[in-house]
């Protein structure tokens, strides 16, 4: 306890919680109070955020910045032996950026929804759901522990099944949502050996208590913490959808829109980067496994952008985006660039939410004016779109923003955090070179970024239009409710870049100073290679010239007017047709691992183990036993009261032989 | 002195009752016989307490009590299987049996 705000940490998941608590019970009883259920749902997220600055600013007057971060032990959680967990909350500097971001971006994702939801009849459990994910999502990133962490990741996979599931009669969104819930529970497998071999190797499981202890009690690129390292970014990678467990991500866009936003782009998959951040000391001290996570980032990062080339879901590009901006941030934290991480993984949270909120507004619009005309079109199909400009002027150019900021044009958020990425890697490849090949996947990577973002934009918002004669009439702007969160996510996106403007151009780099205490033991053992400010300059030339060729090529190259709607739509071909079917990863996994596992508990465990082993063998057999036998000696018992004494008297007379003998 | 005639004679009374609960078929007779029995340790019990304290003759009283209960009893039980069955012969008491 500190005697100043900062001990009112508690009350942002209090808050969070107690709104899932009422709308739970609103949902269960009056499902129809949606003023009560919208004043509670943004309400309370509103009221975290507030706490949130609150407890900011008293932490920036309270804390020396290399003081200990702020622990609060509630209760003893699990006191076994020499495990001694406490349920504990941790304020420092890293999960104050988190919980600004999970709340700010939260708040303005559930001011969106009350207008986009408006309409559903789950709307009271939308909410519920909603508030209990912010609820898991500030535990997770306030742990002070690996199981308390824990706890929220689990939690946020839980609230992320049911979202994605939340339209559950189709069986296509319930098939969605298992499948994010299995590829997860992959990842977690991860991460409970991980934390098994952390508490074998240094006797604990608080982060403080381990982070002390690592140093001594693990040898640097020792076999130990190489594997420990290694699950616990398998664990990242089910979590924030990387090579090879990301393709639950894609599928997860069955949720509603604004759901996407806030779970599958700004928060909960942003929770491995969050991780390997935390454990950054951790990542220090194993080399190979920190080249593992940035390989498999830069490589993420290039091939679900080669995916998002030829995705007609709007929501689809937008999700292979998600799944290739997370490969840029682990290429950041793996290079050991954590600050560079997390500033990617702020700058994403606003301009990826304002996309997929963006998306949102758009498929809203298209979905009344189909609803209006009783049409069945698609509402998310690109073809369907087209020209959209001229009936959602707000929307065109909010998304417009966000298309520069991720594409990384300056000055927009993206490309200071994205260019601080790569000039990391390049650094880094001066020390060890096969960063210089990571480096190269993620610039390619940056070009298809720009090139399949203005793509969307060309026939979403310009080109001719493709709805429908009759559906045009129809075409609004959104709400306000709509589209003034955007409003905001818009000015973020634009100027986030503030946060971290580097030396190079005369900017005191606050948040890399800010998460300093945080990153410092990491960084002292792994240092980032310094690099000549003119070769800085040059990387940002080149950043900057491969965003430019990627939106300048995407307006020459691609022709909307040639579009046709999606039901007339001709098949692709070639690699085209390849890219269209996500390089058919979906099928490779089904024919090499799901087929062969239903095969086998089907034939060998069902049919061959349960079934004849142990219903036939075991339980029947024993059954069979029992009555064999009976059936054998049942001549003894003739009901015969005569037999009986006869059998009797000559036992009596026997034993009596054998006393006296 | 008198102990050994007295251990024969309960000897052969006991082998009787024996003989008669295996070979008889009536229930009264078989009956009789585990009397006959109880009745042959008796003479065992107050043979033997002449030499061995007076344990014995008392224990004597508590078999005759039990023995007197279980008359009751066992006539009683004969008397219900009898009016149930019109018979007593044990041959066609063997219900426990299947089929």
């Amino acid at each position: 306890m500190t005697g100043t705000t900062v001990d009112l940490i508690w009350l942002a998941p209090a808050l969070a919680l107690l709104g899932f608590v009422l709308n739970g019970t609103l949902a269960l009883t009056r499902p129809t109070a949606k003023t009560l259920v919208s004043i509670i749902g943004a309400g309370v997220l509103l009221a975290a955020f507030g706490v949130a600055i609150a407890v900011f600013s008293a932490f920036t007057g309270l804390h020396a910045p290399t003081e200990a971060p702020v622990v609060f032990r509630y209760w003893s959680w699990i006191p076994v032996g020499t495990l001694q967990v406490d349920f504990a909350l941790q304020v420092d500097q890293l999960s104050l950026v988190m919980l600004l971001v999970v709340t700010g971006v939260g708040s303005l994702i559930h001011l969106f929804s009350i207008g986009y939801m408006q309409d559903d009849p789950g709307y009271a459990r939308y909410f519920a759901y909603l508030n209990l994910f912010v609820f898991f999502m500030l535990v997770l990133v306030l742990g002070a522990s690996f199981p308390v962490m824990f706890v929220g990741w689990e939690g946020v996979g839980l609230c992320s099944y049911l979202l994605i599931g939340f339209w559950f009669t189709a069986e296509v969104n319930a098939n969605a949502g298992r499948k994010a819930f299995i590829m997860n529970r992959i990842g977690d497998f991860g991460f409970m050996v991980a934390m098994f071999m952390i508490f074998w190797s240094t006797g604990s499981l608080d982060f403080d208590t381990v982070f002390a202890h690592a140093p001594t009690a693990l040898t640097a690129g020792g076999t130990a913490i190489t594997v420990i390292t290694l699950f616990l970014f398998l664990g990242c990678t089910g979590k924030s959808a990387q090579i090879p467990l990301y393709t639950w991500l894609p599928d997860a866009m069955a949720g509603p829109t604004p759901v996407s936003a806030l779970i599958h782009a700004a928060t909960m998959v942003t929770a491995g980067v969050y991780l390997v951040a935390r454990c950054n000391l951790l990542f220090a001290m194993a080399p190979v496994s920190s080249a593992v996570v940035a390989g498999v980032g830069a490589l993420t990062a290039l091939f679900a952008a080669t995916i998002a080339l030829k995705q007609w879901d709007i929501k689809k590009v937008l999700a292979y985006s998600t799944i290739s901006q997370l490969g840029y941030m682990f290429l950041a934290v793996g290079t050991g660039a954590m600050t560079a991480g997390m500033f990617h993984l702020v700058t994403h949270a606003f301009f990826k939410a304002l996309l997929f909120l963006g998306s949102g507004s758009v498929i809203f619009a298209l979905h009344r004016a189909y609803h209006h005309t009783h049409s069945h079109e698609d509402a998310q199909d690109m073809r369907n779109m087209g020209g959209l400009a001229r009936y959602m002027p707000w929307t065109t150019a909010l998304m417009w923003i966000a298309t520069l900021a991720i594409a990384g044009i300056p000055p927009f958020s993206g490309f200071f955090s994205k260019d601080e990425i790569l000039t990391a890697a390049f650094a880094r490849g001066a020390v060890e070179p096969i960063w210089l090949v990571f480096w190269g996947l993620s610039l390619v990577a940056a070009l298809l970024t720009a090139f399949y973002m203005t793509r969307l934009m060309i026939y979403t918002f310009h080109g001719p239009n493709r709805t429908g004669e009759q559906e045009q009439t129809h075409l609004h702007e959104a709400p306000w409710i709509l589209t003034g969160p955007l409003v905001i996510l818009g000015v973020l996106s634009a100027a986030g870049g503030l946060l971290n403007v580097p030396a190079l151009y005369h900017g005191g780099a606050w948040l890399h100073h800010w998460l300093e205490p945080v990153t410092q033991p990491g960084a002292a053992l792994r240092p980032e290679p310094p690099l000549a400010s003119g070769t800085e300059w040059m990387l940002v030339g080149v950043a900057v010239a491969v965003a430019v060729i990627g939106i300048v090529g995407a307006w020459q190259l691609l022709k909307p007017e040639r579009l046709v709607p999606a039901r007339n739509a001709p098949e692709e071909r070639g690699l085209a047709r390849i890219l269209r079917n996500k390089w058919y990863v979906d099928e490779i996994y089904d024919a090499l691992i799901v087929r062969p596992l239903v095969w086998f508990s089907r034939v060998v465990l069902w049919q061959e183990i349960d079934q004849r082993v142990i219903d036939g063998a075991a339980v029947n057999g024993a059954a069979r036993g029992a009555r064999a036998l009976g059936w054998a000696n049942r001549w003894i018992q003739s009901g015969q009261v005569g037999t009986y004494v006869a059998v009797f008297v000559v036992g009596v007379l026997l034993i009596l032989w054998r006393a006296m003998g | 002195m008198l102990l050994s005639p007295a251990l024969a004679i309960s000897a052969v009374l006991f082998t009787l009752g024996v003989a008669g609960v295996l070979l008889r078929r009536n229930a009264i007779v078989i009956f009789m016989c585990v009397e006959l029995m109880l009745n042959a340790v008796n003479l065992t019990f107050v043979a033997l307490a002449q030499g061995l304290g007076v344990g014995g003759q008392v224990f004597v009283f508590f078999v005759m009590a039990v023995a007197a209960a279980e008359a009751a009893v066992g006539l009683a039980i004969i008397l219900a299987v009898y009016r149930h069955k019109q018979s007593v012969s044990l041959q066609n008491m063997n219900l426990l049996k299947d089929g």
